[in-house]
């Protein structure tokens, strides 16, 4: 998200999810909707039955792009200059929107001095598309009145994820499809609440509400609140700790409700990391391979047994109300915080999640307006809702942008950390399935989810499974430079040549062994989707 | 008698409103909220299946410390005062530096802040993260 916060000044959805369905023209950027996004996927098609134009830039030929009116079938990791190539073609039809440029944005001469210098026969090269789809591309996105770009993990799960990111701004900006309803940069996020854990501060270099840990009026506002001194030096970020190996800076952690055993690159490093703590404390709902390397492990509630918020895609901040008692001795992960900081000798107020959350709303200008009290009437309530009488945000930076003008940020290629070679001819790209949910936790111990998925199974093209002799169910063997994993073939249309896909649901076969560390200076986000690997046949 | 509590889907960012079902203490199913702006009386097999999860009988009841190389049961407060413990003494040898916490994208915001709380105020530390880029 650091790149959308450099571009607008906010990371999050500029748009609600339901302003798809009237959009004009809809960019599907590195998303595979319909399984990890049924919502917005069904937007996504609903939109297109009405006659909306559908762009998918996706290696693999997912449901989406199946529907397309312009699939983009880009190399996997060549995104800055497919984008490159199709605002140079904007340039060239003078279809940028020259208005918006001058009023509400900054940097562009860098952009177009780029862009100017940009071969477009390179462009088909590097990424594999040809010119007249990246053109039809351009012509589509300027032309549309509204129209909205989502993307996802396949754009940020690179080693140039933030300038990724930053490319997919510069397009919006350039064609000026920002700031209004049904137009604007959606990047859809993953997880049920992974929008709130940002927001709340759970990252190593900002307090609640993006407030930074260097800003002094920030920091002061919580020292006086929390009536302690805070450090000021940003933290460590998740692969800094989970990768910091038996000499790792860290010596003790707490793990909450998280599966980095499963989730992280290079699994065999985060095992050695995690072993090798002084002490290690998880909280769960399950003994997950996290869990079952821990020294204490705290049995959790989970969602139907405890109150709170989660806060979606579309920055909309829902209760979470409790259903049932929690089994056992299982208690909220909110409990275990404030027993755990009474026995550190730094006693927290018992608070209910109400008043907690009156605390985040005296504290984040963001929330400034969000209590339980408002959220129990209503859908809840979308940030920013700086005040009690404020209704929320459907869509952002209305009028102005966030950080005040849209920064243009012109971007080089960046070629993935590793790429095939004779002894790793094949790129693997990872990512979900519709049936299962992250590291499979909780949902491979659904039987009716289990029933219809039960296994990893590795997708691969016709010509590539002939070429090797493999058919279609037979096992094969996935070997990376880190390690490797036997799985089932499937034959399918979905994947270009030379490229092979799997997901990271199943402890079984755990495709993370098998991915480099290799990520993202600036967001630290890991190099999911490119890994070089060979396919050999099971004898 | 069936008691239908209306909250919000755990399985991505979408958001759904959902109902879950609950007989005699025990969460029987789940369907969707018909007014809801976005599950609009729909959900995905993963959200119709919601409720499953709760009741599995591999679910954590107790807490568990190690002891000999294995976990065993334990009573909560053995297990706090052996986390406490263990967190008190990488503080006292490495500082906050030495300490991080890993919240969670699958907890409330409530628990995440008093998550990032505990770290920057108990453990002294902004190492603190969570699973936002997987």
């Amino acid at each position: 998200m650091a790149g959308l916060a450099t571009a607008f000044g906010s990371g999050a959805m500029t748009n609600s999810i339901n302003e798809i369905e009237e959009a004009e023209l809809i960019l599907v950027a590195g998303s595979n909707t319909t399984e990890a996004h049924p919502q917005v996927g069904r937007r996504i098609l609903q939109a297109v039955d009405r006659g909306a134009r559908l762009i998918v830039i996706d290696p693999r030929l997912t449901a989406l792009a199946a529907r397309a009116h312009v699939h983009l079938a880009l190399r996997p990791g060549t995104d800055i200059p497919l984008l490159n190539g199709m605002m140079r073609c904007m340039l060239d039809d003078n279809l940028a929107d020259d208005l918006f440029i001058e009023m509400r944005t900054e940097n562009f001469h860098a952009l177009r001095d780029m862009l100017y210098r940009l071969d477009l026969d390179q462009v088909a090269a590097a990424t594999g598309v040809e010119l007249q789809s990246i053109r039809r591309a351009a012509r589509l996105y300027a032309k549309a009145r509204k129209a909205v770009l989502c993307y996802c993990l396949g754009v940020t799960q690179h080693v140039c994820g933030t300038a990724n990111v930053e490319t997919y701004a510069n397009l919006a900006l350039l064609a000026g499809k920002l700031e209004k309803e049904h137009t604007g940069v959606d990047p859809l996020r993953g997880q049920n609440n992974v929008q709130g854990a940002c927001d709340m501060g759970a990252l190593p270099g900002v307090l609640p509400g993006y407030q930074s840990v260097h800003d002094l009026a920030a920091r002061g506002k919580f020292e006086a609140a929390w009536r302690t001194p805070l450090p000021a030096e940003p933290g460590l970020s998740l692969l800094d700790m989970t990768h910091g190996g038996p000499e790792g800076p860290v010596r003790g952690m707490l793990v909450v409700g998280e599966n980095p055993m499963l989730s992280d690159p290079d699994l065999a490093r985060v095992e050695e990391t995690l072993r090798s703590l002084d002490c290690l404390a998880v909280s769960d709902i399950f003994l997950t391979e996290t869990a079952a390397l821990a020294d204490v492990v705290f049995p959790a509630a989970c969602f139907a047994e405890k109150t709170g918020t989660f806060t979606s895609s579309e920055r909309r901040v829902q209760m979470v109300r409790q259903a049932v008692a929690p089994p056992g001795e299982c208690r909220g992960d909110g409990d275990l915080v404030m027993a755990l900081a009474g026995r550190m000798g730094v006693p927290f107020a018992d608070a209910s999640p109400a008043e907690v959350m009156e605390e985040i709303a005296l504290l984040t200008p963001l929330y400034g307006g969000i209590y339980h009290d408002r959220l129990e009437e209503g859908w809840g309530l979308q940030w920013p809702c700086p005040d009690r009488s404020h209704p929320g945000t459907p869509f952002l930076h209305k009028g102005a942008f966030t950080r005040g003008r849209g920064r243009f940020v012109p971007t080089v290629h960046v070629p993935p950390a590793e790429q095939p070679d004779g002894d790793f001819p094949f790129t693997l790209i990872t990512g979900r399935v519709y049936h299962h949910y992250h590291t499979g936790t909780m949902t491979r111990r659904c039987a009716a989810l289990d029933r219809e998925c039960r296994e990893a199974v590795l997708e691969m093209n016709g010509g590539d499974a002939a070429a090797l002799a493999i058919r279609a169910g037979e096992r094969v063997r996935l070997v990376s430079r880190r390690g490797s994993l036997t799985l089932r073939a499937a034959v399918t249309g979905r994947m270009g040549p030379g490229q092979v896909y799997t997901s990271f649901h199943f402890t079984e076969a755990a495709v993370n062994r098998l991915l480099g560390a290799a990520r993202d200076p600036s967001s630290h986000c890991p190099e999911y989707k490119v890994c070089a690997v060979r396919v050999e046949k099971v004898a | 008698m069936t008691e239908r509590v209306l909250t919000t889907c755990v399985y991505c960012g979408c958001g759904c409103g959902c109902y879950l079902h609950v007989e005699e203490g025990r969460v029987v199913g789940t369907s969707p909220s018909r007014n809801h702006p976005i599950s609009r009386h729909n959900l995905c097999l993963k959200g119709w299946h919601l409720h499953e999860l709760i009741h599995h009988p591999d679910r954590l009841t107790t807490p568990l410390v190690r002891e000999d190389g294995r976990l065993r049961e334990a009573t909560w407060d053995e297990a706090l005062a052996r986390a406490a413990a263990g967190f008190r003494e990488c503080l006292e040898h490495h500082g906050g530096r030495g300490l991080g916490v890993l919240a969670s994208a699958k907890c409330t915001n409530e628990e995440n802040y008093l998550l990032q709380k505990f770290a920057r105020t108990v453990l002294r530390t902004n190492n603190i993260d969570h699973c936002a880029r997987l």
